[in-house]
């Protein structure tokens, strides 16, 4: 789908009107936060998101990826800087609308224990009022399209393996078709192999929906994957940003750390003898 | 078996005294889940609320109950009827239990679920009412149900001011030294702690989420 399609329909689904389309679809300006406590857990960012990219934050945890992430939905208000998504600044304007604009997905998926897995996909869409026919068809084309059978309409969550209730996390994000997908180390409580399945579907259904997608994750194995561009995080500040060959390519120390550990992971050789 | 032919003779004294007393404790609940609810919901969502809430429901808690009945008597309106300060005191002793079940629920509700329900863009009325109450729900009936099997036993104390219920039976009977005429009192009262306890915890457990 070519990006001159998708515009009419960005406008009207995100309900958002920014200055100009062209724009990134996410924007952070001079952007820090701190706790109640006054601890800084984010320093100064600026970062813009283009349309259509997967940008994975990568850090520690206790860099700041996850608060950045909750300040584009803005579960979190910057203390200082600015947050603009889509052109307008996420400050202004209707928080509810915003947040129906983007989709959410988190590790420990939040589905609701007490709704149907069918419930829970079509929550966005029910809750924006959509009558029940196309609810129903919305969330039949979802569940297909991230591989569930549909006889698991009716289940409940916790009858549920947790590759699948991911899956349905991942359905449930994209029920009203949001134009960015937020998404804090979603595969991360799984086991390597549905990992890496759900890794591959995530590739295939972004290559068919060009969604904004900010990804989180400690893994750089997964970051090399996913992302158009990484952006390394370390105590609350952004270090550097690289697409997956730059990145590995880099001569930033950290960088550079993260990719060395990363071959060793591989190499059960390399550790051996040495400490 | 002279208990029995005494409940025999006097089925229809003690069924009238059954429901006064029903009906104090069913009013005295009503109205304690009214208030009770909904000031656990504001605490539970405005954490400074919190310790002045709980701490003035705990402090009615140690009022002795004949102290408290004692104390009311002399307020204008509600000292006319004695029916009307039992319910009262009784409504004051239950708030604690529910206030602080309700708390409780809706502080135990996953926070990964409210999250996720605020990220997707719910309301703050659709994530209390369709996530927040349902997923708290069995915790704040089990307040409620404290409630009630505390309201059923203290309601025979509301006798001795003169609100009737199976207290009456309790009190002739201790005025008497007549042991017949306490356990009629007694047993029923006892009887309906047991069957609310048991038919609330029934829909408790029923209403908990997997």
């Amino acid at each position: 789908m070519s990006s001159t399609q998708l515009l009419p329909r960005l406008d009207m689904l995100a309900g958002m009107h920014g200055e100009s389309k062209d724009g990134p679809a996410i924007e952070f300006r001079d952007v820090s936060y701190d706790l109640p406590s006054g601890q800084r857990v984010l320093s100064d960012l600026n970062l813009q998101v283009q349309r259509g990219e997967t940008l994975v934050f990568l850090g520690r945890s206790g860099s700041g990826k996850t608060t950045t992430l909750k300040l584009v939905n803005r579960l979190l208000t910057p203390t200082k800087g600015e947050v603009r998504v889509d052109g307008a600044a996420a400050a202004q304007g209707d928080v509810i609308r915003l947040r129906r604009g983007i989709g959410y997905v988190i590790q420990e998926i939040g589905l609701l224990p007490h709704f149907t897995v069918e419930r829970n996909i079509g929550l966005v869409p029910e809750i924006e009022g959509w009558p029940p026919e196309k609810i129903r068809a919305r969330t039949q084309e979802l569940m297909q399209m991230v591989g569930l059978e549909s006889q698991l309409a009716a289940r409940y969550p916790h009858q549920l393996s947790g590759g699948q209730r991911q899956r349905v996390g991942v359905a449930r994000a994209l029920a009203a078709d949001p134009v960015i997908l937020l998404m804090d180390e979603p595969f991360g409580a799984l086991d390597p192999l549905t990992r890496d399945d759900l890794q591959r579907e995530f590739l295939s259904l972004q290559q068919r929906l060009h969604k904004t997608v900010v990804f989180v994750t400690h893994d750089l194995n997964e970051a090399l994957r996913l992302a158009s561009r990484i952006a390394l995080m370390e105590a609350g500040k952004l270090i550097t940003v690289l697409s997956p060959p730059e990145f590995l390519r880099s001569t930033d120390p950290l960088a550079a750390a993260y990719v060395r550990a990363f071959h060793s992971g591989l190499d059960p050789t390399a550790n051996r003898g040495s400490s | 078996m002279n208990l029995f032919q005494f409940l025999a003779q006097n089925s229809a004294q003690v069924a009238q005294l059954t429901l006064e007393h029903l009906w104090m404790v069913g009013i005295s609940t009503l109205l304690a889940a009214l208030i009770g609810i909904p000031l656990g919901i504001l605490i539970a969502h405005r954490p400074l609320l919190n310790r002045p809430v709980l701490g003035a429901a705990n402090i009615i808690q140690t009022i002795p109950s004949l102290a408290l009945f004692g104390f009311l008597l002399p307020v204008p309106w509600l000292g006319d009827r004695a029916e009307r300060l039992a319910i009262l005191a009784l409504t004051l002793y239950a708030l604690l239990p529910v206030i602080r079940g309700t708390y409780s629920g809706i502080r135990g509700v996953d926070r990964a679920v409210v999250e996720s329900a605020r990220g997707m863009g719910m309301t703050d009325s659709q994530l209390l009412w369709q996530v927040e109450l349902p997923l708290a729900m069995s915790v704040i009936l089990s307040g409620v149900r404290v409630a009630v099997v505390i309201s059923v036993g203290l309601a025979t104390i509301a006798a001795a001011i003169g609100a009737g219920g199976l207290g009456e039976l309790i009190f002739r009977g201790l005025a008497m030294v007549n042991n017949q005429l306490i356990l009629a009192g007694a047993i029923p009262a006892a009887l309906l702690a047991v069957v609310a306890d048991f038919s609330l915890g029934w829909v408790e457990k029923r209403l908990r989420p997997q």
